[in-house]
């Protein structure tokens, strides 16, 4: 079962890399943001799936991360300066709303 | 010269995303799963942001992606553990292939 499980993950991440590589055509820079989609599609799973609400706290924080790196593609391939200031901002809200989710996992009010 | 630069360390900062994600859908525990998402951030993220600094230079876009960067380097820790000590205090268990739990002995021991 514990091999069954490895299988069918190391088949579907695999096929999705294989497929992004060689069937596309699409230029160079947007295969790169489609591997990064993948990044963004296995956050969402653990969203989803997580046992615990800690789980799917840990997966929003990563979203919020990897929204970041995004932008900063963007910025990099568009030439775009303004991507730069929205990864500022998704930063800073980023980390205040993983303190808020500690905070309201621990059962605590926001006084103490 | 420099688009090379710029996109080797996009390659390198998705590379570290996608090794993020796969570990945190592989990985059995929630403390586990934290330690391999956080990976995301100080190689993954930071790298993309550090090829738009070589991309921009030092005009105003690539000064606000070091900023990002030294940000993020400050607070990533800061959200990963309190998401961490928040969880071990709401009472998720181990994975019940765990050794130790030196966090759990110091609160039984009214040290911390």
């Amino acid at each position: 079962m514990r091999f069954v499980r490895w299988f069918v993950g190391f088949l579907f991440l695999a096929g999705m890399v294989y497929f992004i590589f060689s069937y596309l055509k699409v230029s160079p820079q947007v295969k790169l943001m489609l591997y990064l989609l993948i990044c963004f599609l296995l956050s969402l799973v653990r969203l989803f799936k997580g046992p615990t609400p800690a789980d799917r706290a840990i997966a929003t924080d990563i979203f919020g991360i990897l929204v970041i790196g995004f932008c900063g593609i963007l910025a990099v391939f568009t030439g775009k300066n303004w991507y730069v200031d929205i990864a500022i901002a998704w930063a800073l809200q980023s980390f205040i709303g993983a303190l808020a989710l500690a905070k309201f996992i621990e059962g605590k009010n926001f006084d103490d | 010269m420099i688009e090379i630069l710029a996109l080797f360390f996009i390659v390198v900062g998705i590379t570290f995303d996608l090794f993020g994600c796969i570990g945190l859908i592989r990985m059995p525990d929630i403390y586990t799963r934290l330690q391999a998402a956080t990976k995301c951030v100080t190689l993954g993220t930071c790298g993309i942001l550090f090829a738009v600094f070589v991309k921009f230079g030092l005009s105003p876009a690539g000064i606000k992606a070091l900023l990002c960067i030294v940000f993020l380097m400050l607070t990533a820790p800061v959200s990963a553990h309190a998401l961490a000590r928040a969880t071990h205090r709401s009472g998720v268990k181990l994975h019940e292939g765990a050794v130790c739990d030196k966090y759990a002995e110091d609160r039984s021991k009214n040290i911390i």
